[in-house]
């Protein structure tokens, strides 16, 4: 427990920080797979002096989802053709996306998962007698470049040893950028619009989590790529636990925040993600079902997805739920729907698939098969072995739950929420899905990638990096016919110190008012205020309280809530760096969470059942809802406004 | 499972030029405290297990404690770093040990061939760098609506 009246961190924030301007051609707002793709190509299409820099809130060699390592690449498109990619994708996404966003994407994924192996990353393989190798001992096989087949669970994923997956692509992206063109722990929190056009973006402003110091940086042309959002839905987890998020914890919607204030169209904001997972630990399925072939069944053992009342159900969701492989959401309602009727819980039976596999092997197989298994975990959830551990789990002797999760927002993985980006400019492309540059947002001089880039879901780390790369070419692309049109911002250089360090002052200026710092009436503190957002998001707009459900008049109620919210933010303290981060973050979640339940409230359908439910629109209502649901919102006014937007539909069925 | 620091093994980093866990970690949990040379988790609850802090420390002294609201007592995963693999320790409860060894890298750490000669040619082309040099045939959907 702190001493009355100081603040709780090591790094104590003061008054007045030092002003540190910086003045480059092209901004990097985040450092994980996409913005390293970026950092990897763009130098190679540019001469030395294109100032460039990149600012990541962490450390580059372990930021991101990728952070803690991964256990599979998820597109990797070697012998399948990009067609069938993109009718995946639309099929997971009940329809409406971006197929030349996706397209794109599918031609482009591959020399990234290239690479990647080139750069060290093992990628497993088979050998010639049909068995699956390790990715050191696959090296034999040569490289997936090369010919050698790579181990695939699904159509589309391909097993690595990927550890350090993160680290390699980091060590590359940095080698190729230059560690001078790097600032770590340096959080952009506001992009700033031209002074001449506010149509265009001309510069961002953060702050130092090392040393009171904020950055002022005139830039122009600049990509925002800083994950999806997480940590905006009460989790099942409220304690000590709700650090053992699915998707990466320190995802705070800083993308879709930062891209909205600055002008930049949403789209499909409606659309979430909550993930099946092994229960509290979070641990990925994947392989379980795809490499063990695992089945699960409910509490009463039925394989309740292959009866008849599963079926029934699907037909409802027509061609989507009635096609090959049944689309995410679908799959969660079904599990949902044995909660409800009280034939829960979901269990996984892990005993049963490795009694089958071990049936036709030997002995030293079947031990490389449970290595297997463990390493799954341990590359990427090392949470979830330490709850098997700790729960005498061994998946061979005992069963594991499966549960959905709390949502999650993102546009890379199974999901599609982000910005509206220009496509290719291509024949090909319908014209109102390009205005010039590849992946730009409608805001001029304003890119995305990885999970910014809405209405492309499925591209998982290695598109992620590879859309990075894209949108290198494409800043180099605007900034050579546009870059002269920057004029700077209109924001003085006190007025953004003022903005940015704004909960400092809240906290200096009041917390001697109270015997105990973390009560008092003058201000709110960033946790408290995390708290509140998540319990009227679960409660309101279809958290895990209700199972997902919620309707316009939840919807009426949050958005009052969400007004005060904001207003009360004005009010939210900071005594350390640490706290600073965090006011600036839950600032950034609220925005991206009212985005989203906002577009809830303007379709009026159920699209993804399974994510989410409008009880007052059950069912898709193609007639009206097969279209785009896009929102623009004006800072200076505080005004939503949202659209419906065409879907084209590019590739055959 | 929040990560903490063994009061006894920590030095602070002291002769480092940097604390290794307040620099690796990616959500700014990890902080020295340095009247005690000594560093520790500011924040729990918003530790994701990421094993960043652990995996890094040349000390081996940051081990991870299961979150006290769904884990049991009395387990333990302990990672050891090499620089081609890496080892892990998974203690049961029930006193089960179960090691594995997993491939990290194939290349030197260092190394990661990042093209710095490879200057791309044709900027308005839809193709990445290394598309380019390897002559990549761009293509376009055939399977049209």
């Amino acid at each position: 427990m702190a001493l009355p009246n100081k603040p709780v961190g090591e790094l104590k924030a003061v008054r007045d920080p030092e002003v540190e301007k910086r003045d480059v051609d092209v901004l990097i707002i985040g450092g994980g797979m996409a913005a390293c793709g970026t950092a990897f190509e763009i130098k190679k299409w540019t001469g030395d002096d294109t100032k460039i820099l990149l600012c990541d809130k962490a450390a580059l060699e372990r930021s991101g989802a990728v952070a803690q390592g991964l256990s599979a690449i998820n597109t990797y498109i070697g012998e399948n053709k990009i067609e069938d990619y993109v009718r995946m994708v639309r099929n997971d996404l009940m329809g409406i996306v971006r197929e030349d966003l996706i397209y794109d994407l599918g031609r482009h994924v591959d020399d990234s998962v290239h690479l990647f192996e080139e750069w060290g990353l093992p990628i497993w393989k088979k050998t010639e007698d049909g068995k699956n190798i390790d990715g050191k001992k696959g090296l034999k096989q040569g490289t997936l470049k090369a010919g050698a087949t790579p181990v695939r669970t699904g159509k589309w994923q391909i097993m690595i040893n990927g550890e350090s997956y993160k680290r390699i692509v980091a060590e590359a992206g940095k080698l190729a950028l230059g560690e001078d063109n790097i600032l770590e722990r340096c959080f952009i929190v506001e992009i700033l619009n031209d002074k001449e056009d506010p149509t265009r973006v001309a510069g961002a402003v953060g702050f130092s989590l090392r040393e009171n110091k904020v950055y002022i940086i005139n830039a122009k042309v600049m990509l925002v790529a800083c994950g999806g959002a997480v940590n905006i839905y009460q989790p099942r987890s409220v304690a000590e636990g709700k650090g053992r998020a699915w998707y990466p914890v320190w995802n705070a919607g800083s993308t879709y925040t930062m891209a909205l204030r600055a002008g930049a169209e949403l789209s499909m904001m409606e659309n979430r993600f909550t993930p099946a997972r092994f229960k509290d630990g979070y641990g990925p399925v994947g392989a379980w079902f795809l490499l063990f072939k695992a089945k699960t069944v409910n509490g009463l053992g039925e394989n309740y997805a292959a009866s008849d009342g599963a079926k029934v159900e699907l037909e409802k969701y027509a061609p989507y739920g009635t096609a090959a492989v049944t689309p995410t959401c679908l799959r969660n309602h079904l599990m949902l729907k044995e909660y409800k009727e009280g034939r829960g819980p979901i269990i996984m039976k892990t005993s049963d698939a490795l009694k089958t596999l071990g049936e036709t092997m030997s002995k030293k197989e079947l031990k490389h098969l449970e290595a297997e298994a463990w390493e799954d975990f341990l590359d990427m959830s090392v949470g979830q072995a330490g709850l098997w551990c700790a729960t005498n789990t061994e998946p061979e002797k005992k069963d594991s739950e499966v549960m959905p999760t709390e949502p999650y927002l993102l546009g890379s993985h199974s999901g599609c929420c982000g910005l509206w980006c220009s496509g290719p400019d291509e024949d090909w492309v319908p014209e109102d899905y390009k205005w010039g540059y590849n992946r730009m947002t409608t805001v001029k001089g304003l890119f995305t990638a990885g999970d910014g880039v809405g209405c492309s879901g499925h591209k998982f780390s290695s598109g992620s990096h590879a859309e990075g790369r894209i949108v290198a070419k494409s800043m180099l692309q605007y900034l050579a016919k546009e870059g002269d049109k920057v004029t700077g911002f209109k924001e003085t250089d006190q007025e953004l110190v003022d903005m940015v360090y704004k909960p400092v002052r809240n906290y200096l200026d009041h917390c001697e008012y109270t015997t105990a710092q973390d009560v008092n009436p003058n201000y709110c503190k960033p946790s408290g205020m995390a708290m509140r957002l998540m319990k009227m998001t679960n409660e309101y707009g279809a958290g895990t309280g209700t199972y997902y459900m919620t309707s316009g008049k939840n919807l009426e109620i949050l958005m009052e809530l969400f007004e005060m919210f904001r207003e009360d933010l004005d009010k939210v303290a900071a005594g350390d760096l640490h706290e600073l981060l965090r006011a600036w973050e839950i600032f950034h979640r609220l925005f991206t969470v009212q985005a989203h339940t906002r577009h809830i409230q303007f379709r009026e359908e159920t699209r993804y059942p399974g994510f989410y439910y409008r009880g007052d629109y059950m069912g898709q209502n193609d007639e009206e809802w097969f279209c785009f649901v896009n929102s623009t919102y004006n800072k200076e006014t505080n005004e939503w406004t949202l659209r419906k937007a065409p879907y084209h539909k590019i590739i055959s069925d | 499972m929040p990560s903490f620091v063994i009061a006894e093994k920590c030095d602070g980093c002291k002769g480092g030029d940097k604390t290794a866990c307040m620099y690796i970690c990616p959500n700014d949990l990890m902080v020295l405290d340095p009247n005690a040379m000594k560093a520790y988790n500011q924040e729990p609850d918003q530790c994701w297990e990421c094993y960043s802090c652990v995996k890094i420390c040349p000390s081996q002294a940051i081990e991870v404690r299961g979150y006290s609201d769904f884990v049991p007592m009395g387990a333990s995963v302990v990672p050891m770093m090499g620089t081609e693999d890496i080892m892990w320790t998974c203690k049961f409860r029930n006193g089960v040990v179960k090691r594995f060894k997993f491939p990290i890298r194939t290349t030197p750490e260092g190394e990661a061939n990042a093209y710095l000669d490879l200057k791309g040619k044709d900027l308005n082309s839809g193709l990445l760098s290394t598309q380019e040099a390897d002559g990549y045939v761009f293509p376009t959907p055939q399977e049209l609506a």
